[in-house]
């Protein structure tokens, strides 16, 4: 961007949105708002406790293992959508449903069914990815070159192969897309998870905070979740760039 | 390499020759809808046969049957005297399409049938190595397809249904997603390889030219339902230059009087 005949550097407007937020905090309009200035202190002390180590290793144990579960889940149910008939009829309206349904509202019945522990965390973080991993997978396998499975039946390829060399490649790019999508709505899932259990991780953490009205602390806190989600989001797209290079060129 | 061996000029003996494709009473329906009807078919071992014919005549759908990848509603294809239930090592397909690993580089694409078939990775890429040199793409070996153009992507395709050695080579209109110059080029390459490769080449094609240029008999097939009109055996001299050839009587006649067959299918 240029400005005044200057060319201003890259995330300067972000630096402008920092400084308003500095000046607001230091105009004392709200104890909400404290200082960016004293909030960045508070983070690099926040780092430090073991309080937030141990909420973190917490917190990370969760959403991989409910990613992972996620991962493998809807991209099998993907493919089978996408490649038979009758799973789609019987399985495609409720992954639909699940896609754009709130479903922190099932987050307290998740609670009763595997307890207040980190179980009902990463049932949460599940829940929340599965369905766009899967429906992302679905129009990928769908899309794909008949011409490319039929190429591999020739030169002989059993199911197994059509399935591992070809549709989960060829399928690559939507799938990766998916797991992005996927990946931000399983930071929610974490938090809104830890947050109603309330008594794990992050969630025990911002209760803490927010009820003690530590507020330089519970933006500290709420930046760095900010930026673990933009940085996992950013990190499966730079993937997906490479990969689109060549799987999205289709014939 | 090619050069190294004599050229062949004289057609072989078509009496002495076995079939090695036989189509017996294949008939396919599609729904209600007859896109084949008993078509019975001898396809002599070391030929290129054209399967010719007006676009929804089925040749594409009679070929895709000899490949094993469409199940016939009736009848049967025997290769090499056994019948045919599916794809098989003894034949190979080049598609239209080209049908190339977009996430592949060239060698792994043509290394590909070989891959599926267990062959160790040096031993394969060895082979694939040797075809691609062989179609004209040694130093694309690491590109990948959408790096090339339309004529290279087939000729990787062509490269790939090579290196896995069948005897019958199965090209679904394989030159006709590419321009008319490189078209031209791949009918040379074609006879070459045809001189070469002691293979058996079934090809369909739309385009009346190139079955006449390249087959040593064409089956025309009539449409709706799809059978076959007739069997021609072009005539042609195969020792002039690509020139004198398409200007020879012989071949003009040729196209001229299957253009007249055709005629009737044009609406």
């Amino acid at each position: 961007m240029m400005l005044f005949g200057y060319r201003l550097p890259m995330m300067s407007s972000l630096l402008v949105w920092c400084l308003i937020w500095e000046i607001v905090g230091q105009l004392d309009l709200m104890f909400l708002i404290p200082p960016l200035s004293s909030v960045v202190v508070a983070m690099v002390e926040l780092i430090q406790t073991k309080q937030f180590l141990a909420a973190t290793a917490v917190t990370l144990r969760s959403f991989v293992t409910g990613m992972v579960l996620a991962i493998v889940a809807g991209v099998s149910l993907g493919v089978l959508m996408g490649r038979f008939r009758a799973a789609d009829r019987l399985l495609g309206m409720w992954v639909n449903l699940f896609v754009s349904a709130p479903l922190s509202a099932l987050v307290p019945i998740l609670m009763i069914l595997f307890g207040l522990g980190d179980a009902t965390i990463v049932a949460t973080v599940f829940l929340f990815a599965v369905w766009i991993i899967a429906l992302d997978t679905q129009a990928g396998v769908k899309h794909i070159s008949g011409s490319l499975v039929e190429m591999s039946r020739s030169f002989g390829a059993s199911q197994r192969d059509v399935y591992l060399k070809i549709l989960l490649w060829a399928a690559l790019p939507e799938i990766l897309a998916g797991i992005r999508l996927g990946m931000i709505r399983g930071v929610k899932g974490v938090v809104i998870g830890q947050l109603l259990v309330s008594v794990i991780g992050y969630g025990e953490l911002f209760e803490l905070y927010s009820r003690n009205f530590l507020m330089e602390r519970f933006w500290a806190l709420t930046i760095l979740v900010f930026a673990f989600a933009i940085l996992v989001s950013e990190l499966v797209g730079a993937i997906e760039k490479r990969v689109e290079y060549y799987a999205g060129v289709r014939q | 390499m090619p050069a190294a061996l004599p050229r062949i000029h004289e057609r072989p003996m078509p009496a002495i020759r076995d079939n090695i494709v036989e189509v017996r009473g294949l008939s396919k329906f599609y729904g209600g809808f007859q896109a084949l009807k008993e078509i019975d078919l001898d396809f002599p071992e070391g030929e290129l046969i054209s399967l010719l014919g007006p676009s929804g005549c089925g040749k594409t759908t009679l070929l895709k049957m000899i490949a094993g990848l469409l199940e016939p509603s009736a009848g049967q294809v025997f290769v090499k005297g056994k019948a045919v239930t599916g794809p098989g090592p003894e034949r190979a397909f080049v598609f239209q399409d080209f049908a190339l690993m977009p996430w592949a580089t060239v060698l792994r694409n043509v290394a590909f049938g070989l891959e599926l078939r267990g062959t160790p990775k040096a031993e394969r890429h060895e082979t694939a190595r040797r075809y691609i040199a062989e179609v004209g793409l040694a130093g694309f070996e690491e590109r990948y397809p959408h790096e090339l153009s339309g004529g290279m992507r087939q000729r990787v395709g062509l490269a790939r249904a090579l290196a896995v050695n069948a005897d019958v080579l199965l090209m679904d209109e394989p030159f006709s997603a590419v321009d008319e110059q490189t078209r031209r080029k791949f009918q040379e390459d074609l006879l070459h390889l045809r001189r070469v490769q002691r293979k058996t080449f079934i090809f369909v094609t739309h385009s009346i030219e190139e079955a006449v240029y390249v087959s040593d008999r064409i089956v025309l097939l009539s449409r709706r339902p799809g059978r076959v009109s007739r069997i021609i055996e072009p005539d042609i001299p195969r020792d002039g230059t690509p020139d004198e050839i398409r200007r020879d009587r012989r071949y003009l006649d040729t196209v001229e009087d299957i253009w007249d067959g055709l005629k009737q299918f044009v609406d």
